[in-house]
């Protein structure tokens, strides 16, 4: 006889996960953190972020949107609420070869796979490529997400520096060596050339045909994720990877950046015996992207003046560049440095030495402002002295007092480290998975 | 079924933000499967609007560090005369920072590890390594150190050599401007909810916390299964009735009210240390308290739901 609210007790050993045991070993590092919980703070609008890469999306021109999104339902909805092909829709993938001839790029649109995503692209890449224990050479520091996805495949990511011309040859040829040394595989280089995220730092149209070669003279795909290049902020265009090297450059793109990152649509273009199995890989991934997103694309790319639209884009983050660099030289002390990109959504800053900036973020937001720990955009551990700051979403005013809190927050961080004398980094175990607010 | 209706405080803009959503949407669950009429409200600027004007029966604050348990937020609904569930103001103050609470429990013949408060000045003004020094000397290694305020392990970090003790002290104080050094007490660690009845405070079974790397930090405390709990604690029956009794013993000695979780670790000697107590303790699907209820037969929702009338029946 149980009295009302009485239930039988729950008592005994226990693990608040019964399928503990039944994980893969790639699952091993999904666990909750610390820096991911403080995200959570960032995301309120008393905050100033400096941390998310969410393209700001106001200068769309919604309401015309609505009506071509209404009209793809009413004259072709059958189609647009089916399933699809996995390659894509095939009047898109033209599209995207006509998006691409802006950077020099000469694609068939039978080569190219669309997904859900850029990253899913490259998701498919890693899939069909490594093997766990495979190295993929990235820059350092690298895209989060990727990294992210090279763990979950159990590839080893080995890092090359970079400098203000991008990933550095002679690194790039010593890690290739190294690992031939080593009797290891190296399956790919991955390469952010334009307006890295997170470093902010184009590669030189000089260095680039030399990569390719070292690449190839090493037997070794280039994996080229492109998803910032039409944000140059005067205009200009560097010519893809793809555009010199057809033969052994995997190209990644992405409508995120320059339209509409919520309709989750990217696509990779790949050499022709390649695009077979990505095609295969997208279809046991995922059926197909969404079609009725590739139609609101598709649509777009037809209906509206889309090189006006990055035009503008071009524009508004251009001016957030100026007042996040600008605040920089206003208000950090001696020691600090940072790139200066002309392009793309992020600065890559390194701190005094000491200064772990992981360590740091707590009393960031404590004074309401976020960023992300260069930690997480290295694989082993390095980083500690760098933050990624973010223009793209908060207006040039939020992007000066953000600054202005940051000066303040470092100026306290110096000051204890004046006290305590240099720390050790405490470094992450591995690559945060992706979020919206460190993508 | 009841015909109540209440707020749940959750989120606000501690570091423990993410924890207190989690919170949020479990008690609002569980008191929903009871009847009652719930909605989550976050603390913010449109919080007093909404207080004001939808006046609820009562407020569960499921806001963890900060204004949610410094007595900021119950200071703001005493003044708008809205009931809510745990502990008042001045007891808030008292169980919130947590040199204060271990000091109330050492006076009363409690034993709590040796500590020492101090913030970033005093090491800035006397020299670090002087003041670090001494704290060594007096609490020896391993040692412990907290944040002195805030929750969920966030800041804290075991010290086992003194040439770490720099690093973790800059972690710390990330956190806050004081730092809590402890006595680093090896043992069987323990938490013991304690819940309000009409017979006073009353001890539910103690849960005993292994986790898997050894550390109850964040990650072990919000990842599912990267922690054992052991619902009662592996306890001889003396050790479990100290343990409750210590707990009933803080809840009472601060002030306590409605719901409260104490922090403790047994030692090999089975003696039983307070190491802290929560006033707005964790409710997410890892934490303690709904573990404590569940173990006690006790339904998580109709235990809230009670609290509920609790606090309703104080304003009346």
């Amino acid at each position: 006889m149980t009295t009302p609210g009485q239930q039988p007790e729950r008592t005994g050993s226990r693990s608040l996960d019964p399928h503990l045991r039944r994980y893969a070993a790639r699952a091993g590092g999904m666990t909750a953190s610390e820096v991911r919980a403080l995200f959570a703070v960032a995301s309120r609008p008393e905050v100033v972020s400096l941390a998310g890469g969410m393209p700001n999306l106001a200068a769309l021109p919604l309401e015309s949107l609505s009506e071509q999104v209404g009209r793809i339902i009413a004259e072709e909805g059958l189609t647009a609420l089916q399933y699809g092909s996995a390659h894509g829709v095939p009047l898109l993938r033209e599209q995207i070869c006509e998006v691409m001839a802006l950077e020099g790029i000469s694609g068939h649109p039978d080569d190219l796979v669309v997904t859900v995503g850029s990253q899913m692209a490259l998701d498919l890449v890693t899939r069909i490529f490594c093997d766990p224990g495979d190295i993929v050479l990235a820059e350092g520091p690298s895209y989060v997400g990727a990294l992210g996805t090279f763990a979950s495949y159990q590839a080893e990511v080995r890092h090359v520096v970079m400098d203000a011309d991008g990933l550095v040859p002679e690194a790039l040829r010593a890690a290739l060596d190294a690992a031939k040394q080593a009797g290891r595989r190296v399956k790919f280089l991955y390469t952010i050339p334009n307006f890295n995220n997170p470093a902010g730092v184009t590669m030189a149209v000089a260095r680039r045909a030399e990569v390719l070669d070292i690449c190839a003279a090493h037997d070794v795909l280039v994996v080229e994720d492109n998803p910032y290049g039409l944000l140059g902020f005067d205009g200009q265009v560097y010519p893809a990877l793809r555009s010199m090297d057809r033969d052994n450059v995997i190209y990644l793109g992405s409508f995120s950046k320059t339209f509409a990152s919520g309709l989750r649509v990217g696509w990779a273009l790949a050499p022709h015996a390649v695009r077979e199995k990505l095609v295969l890989a997208a279809e046991s991934a995922a059926l197909c992207a969404p079609t009725l997103n590739q139609m609101v694309v598709s649509r777009y790319l037809a209906t509206h003046d889309w090189k006006g639209q990055i035009k503008s884009f071009q524009t508004m983050y251009r001016e957030r560049r100026d007042a996040l660099i600008s605040g920089l030289e206003q208000h950090m002390p001696a020691g600090c440095s940072w790139t200066n990109p002309d392009g793309g959504f992020f600065v890559w800053m390194t701190v005094p030495e000491g200064v772990d900036t992981k360590a740091m973020q707590p009393r960031a937001v404590t004074a309401r402002v976020a960023y992300v720990p260069g930690t997480g955009f290295y694989a082993d551990g390095f980083g500690s002295r760098q933050m990624r700051l973010s223009f793209c979403y908060p207006p040039p005013e939020r992007i000066s007092e953000g600054v202005r809190r940051l000066a303040g927050v470092l100026a306290q961080e110096i000051d204890l480290l004046n006290t305590f004398g240099p720390t050790t980094s405490r470094s992450l175990t591995g690559p945060q998975t992706p979020s919206p607010d460190t993508a | 079924m009841s015909d109540r209706w209440v707020a749940v405080l959750a989120g606000g803009l501690s570091h423990e933000r993410d924890v207190s959503l989690r919170s949020g949407r479990r008690v609002s669950a569980a008191l929903r499967s009871a009847g009652v009429v719930v909605e989550e409200w976050d603390a913010d600027a449109s919080l007093l609007p909404r207080l004001r004007e939808s006046r609820p029966d009562a407020v569960v604050i499921a806001l963890h560090g900060g204004e949610g348990e410094n007595g900021s937020i119950q200071t703001v609904l005493e003044l708008l005369g809205i009931p809510y569930v745990g502990a008042d103001v001045n007891a808030c103050r008292r169980g919130w920072d947590k040199p204060s609470a271990k000091a109330e429990l050492a006076r009363a013949g409690l034993l709590t590890p040796d500590w020492v408060v101090l913030p970033h000045s005093t090491f800035r003004e006397l020299g670090a390594q002087p003041v670090l020094d001494a704290m060594v000397e007096r609490l020896g290694l391993p040692m412990m150190l907290k944040p002195h305020q805030g929750g969920s392990a966030l800041g804290a970090q075991v010290v086992r050599e003194a040439g770490e003790l720099p690093t973790a002290m800059v972690g710390c104080l990330a956190y806050s401007d004081a730092v809590l050094a402890e006595k680093y007490v090896d043992g069987v660690e323990v938490a013991v909810t304690v819940i309000d009845g009409p017979d006073g405070p009353t001890a539910l079974p103690a849960v005993e916390i292994a986790p898997e790397s050894g550390v109850y930090d964040y990650t072990a405390r919000y990842t599912a299964g990267l922690t054992t709990f052991h619902t009662p604690a592996r306890l001889g029956a003396e050790t479990a009735a100290a343990v409750a009794d210590l707990a009933v013993s803080a809840h009472r000695l601060l002030g306590l009210r409605d719901v409260s979780r104490t922090d403790a670790v047994v030692d090999a000697d089975g003696a039983v240390h307070f190491l802290e107590v929560n006033l707005s303790p964790g409710l997410t699907e890892t934490s303690l308290v709904p573990m404590a209820i569940e173990a006690a037969g006790l339904s998580f929702g109709e235990i809230y739901a009670g609290l509920v009338e609790r606090a309703v029946a104080r304003a009346r």
